[in-house]
């Protein structure tokens, strides 16, 4: 009796391992199909090269450039955002906050990653634009700037989280051989401990990178939909993500070419995710052997 | 000269009374051992002295502690300006996970240092000081992690002499490391003692015997006896010193 009933968790356990990995393939399946009919019309030289992206208009341009820029500027402000703000974080409460307030403050940070991101859309559209026009007299109500600035606010945690991580892991010996040399909390911080810690600091920010360049309500709310190759944060831009929302949403043909351009953006998409997120892995490999 | 003095040192751990009433004087140039079992406060005391317990929640000390005549826990004391005269040596060998050449120039890089050739110069001293100079000389930019245990034990000493320190303290400093590593460590710390007053803490009474001039015997928070090291070997004056020295108790 007791075997069977054994038996059947285990074979429940690994069913759901099992479907985890079945929607995966599943997932790469559709989009690596579905883009490869959309290779047969559009060659992968003219979706690379091209500088516009027009496919619902009908003068037709499949470069996915514009796209790929708009996510770009769009990440590099919310990186920049969110950087010097989550480092800052994670070195106040791994190297000076006392132990009690770090216990406190840590699971209060997080709750900014568990805004919803429709909130953060909208906050960026009605509070973080109109602040920004009252000193940029010519943002547009649409514009990367805003939409950055806050998704910058949104993964703070992120970096700041894994990154306190990665420096509280440290041996304490570290830090007081600092000390017993006359460094300052200030000198130890930065030149003993942010080193030592950088690659789970690294990996903390190509992380942060990846939920960026995946985010998608943001900037379909706040960043405009327009496909511009520039790198004027002042102006309105088109994300990868936004695109894919704008013709989900739209009353595209099934099976059209327009229809399929969502799945050549999504796996555009699924690369630069894929490529980050092994880097990470890589990073976090490579250095956690160096410490024991 | 009296180098080092403290006078009626209390220290607590919030309610926890680890120091009682400690007073002793160490002469420059001389080594000093602290002996006593686990949790006596040698540790603890040792740490007073370049005000290292400073960063922990909930410590207390009272009473005054001069360090060449100075009040070391006086108000216009920088404690940054303290630990350069007064240099540590952790149980473990704790060195950065940088290179040799960084870790030795650590010291006199935060104090701003940037000249190429000064820097050049005090690795190589302290090296040679340390003895571990013939060792590394070649491999300067290597990782200090790629070190034996016992090289990364006289690198980080190496590195405690580039400040120039006057005094220093060495908690446990050959605990963690093989009789031969130690023998090094203890021929250099007979050496040091022509530049430097020396104080170091150990669980080991044959160490404590060899290397220290004076030794002091501590037990639960309290200085029991202190004199000449080969007095207190041969002829403790408390029972509770010479059941811990003949290994009764510990």
């Amino acid at each position: 009796m007791k075997r069977t009933g054994e038996k059947i968790i285990e074979v429940a356990l690994s069913t759901s391992g099992l479907i985890t990995i079945l929607t995966s393939v599943g997932i790469i399946w559709v989009l690596v199909s579905e883009s490869f009919s959309f290779f047969q019309v559009v060659s992968v030289w003219d979706f690379l090269t091209d500088t516009q992206w027009t496919p619902l208009f009908t003068q037709k341009h499949y470069g996915i450039l514009p796209l790929l820029s708009g996510t770009f500027l769009v990440t590099a402000i919310a990186i920049l955002t969110a950087l010097p703000i989550g480092i800052s974080i994670a070195v106040y409460l791994s190297e000076y906050a006392p132990k009690s307030f770090r216990k406190s403050i840590k699971p209060a940070l997080e709750i900014l990653a568990a805004v919803p991101t429709v909130v953060y859309g909208f906050f960026a559209l009605t509070v973080v634009t109109p602040f920004l026009q009252s000193f940029i007299p010519d943002l547009g109500s649409f514009n990367a700037l805003s939409a950055g600035i806050v998704m910058g606010i949104m993964i703070i945690p992120m970096i700041s989280s894994l990154s306190e991580d990665a420096l509280y892991a440290l041996p304490k010996s570290l830090r007081e051989a600092s000390y017993g040399m006359g460094a300052t909390r200030f000198q130890t911080a930065f030149k003993v401990a942010v080193p030592a810690a950088s690659s789970g600091i690294i990996v903390s920010i190509i992380l942060a990178i990846a939920r960026a360049i995946g985010e998608t309500m943001i900037v379909a709310i706040a960043a405009g939909q327009q496909p511009n190759l520039t790198a004027d944060p002042r102006e309105a831009v088109m994300t990868i993500t936004a695109y894919i929302v704008q013709v989900s949403l739209g009353d595209v043909q099934h099976g059209s070419i327009e229809y399929k351009t969502i799945f050549a953006a999504g796996i555009t998409l699924f690369v630069l995710t894929f490529v980050l997120n092994n880097i990470s892995f890589w990073i976090k490999k490579k250095y956690q052997e160096k410490y024991e | 000269m009296k180098h080092i003095e403290t006078k009626n040192v209390n220290a607590y751990y919030g309610e926890n009374h680890v120091l009682k009433d400690i007073s002793l004087t160490m002469k420059a140039n001389t080594v000093t051992a602290f002996i006593g079992p686990s949790g006596c406060g040698k540790s603890t005391f040792l740490r007073c002295l370049n005000r290292m317990n400073d960063y922990i929640e909930g410590f207390r000390k009272e009473g005054d502690i001069f360090i060449e005549g100075e009040d070391i826990y006086d108000k216009k004391v920088r404690v940054e300006e303290l630990r350069q005269k007064v240099g540590m040596v952790f149980q473990k060998p704790n060195p950065f996970p940088k290179t040799i050449f960084e870790n030795v120039a650590y010291g006199l890089k935060i104090q701003g240092v940037k000249n190429k050739k000064i820097l050049e110069e005090a690795v190589e001293k302290s090296l040679m000081k340390s003895a571990l100079w013939a060792e590394v000389k070649d491999q300067l930019h290597k990782s200090a992690l790629s070190l034996s245990g016992g090289q990364q034990q006289r690198l980080c000493i190496a590195r405690t002499l580039a400040v120039e320190p006057t005094t220093i303290l060495m908690d446990e400093p050959a605990s963690a490391l093989d009789p031969i590593s130690t023998a090094k460590i203890e021929e250099l710390i007979s050496e040091l003692k022509e530049n430097y007053t020396i104080v170091i803490v150990t669980h080991n009474m044959q160490q404590a015997a060899r290397v220290s001039d004076k030794t002091a015997f501590f037990y639960m928070g309290e200085l029991i006896e202190y004199g000449k090291t080969k007095d207190l070997f041969t002829h403790p004056k408390h029972e509770r010193t010479e059941n811990y020295i003949t290994g009764r108790f510990g």
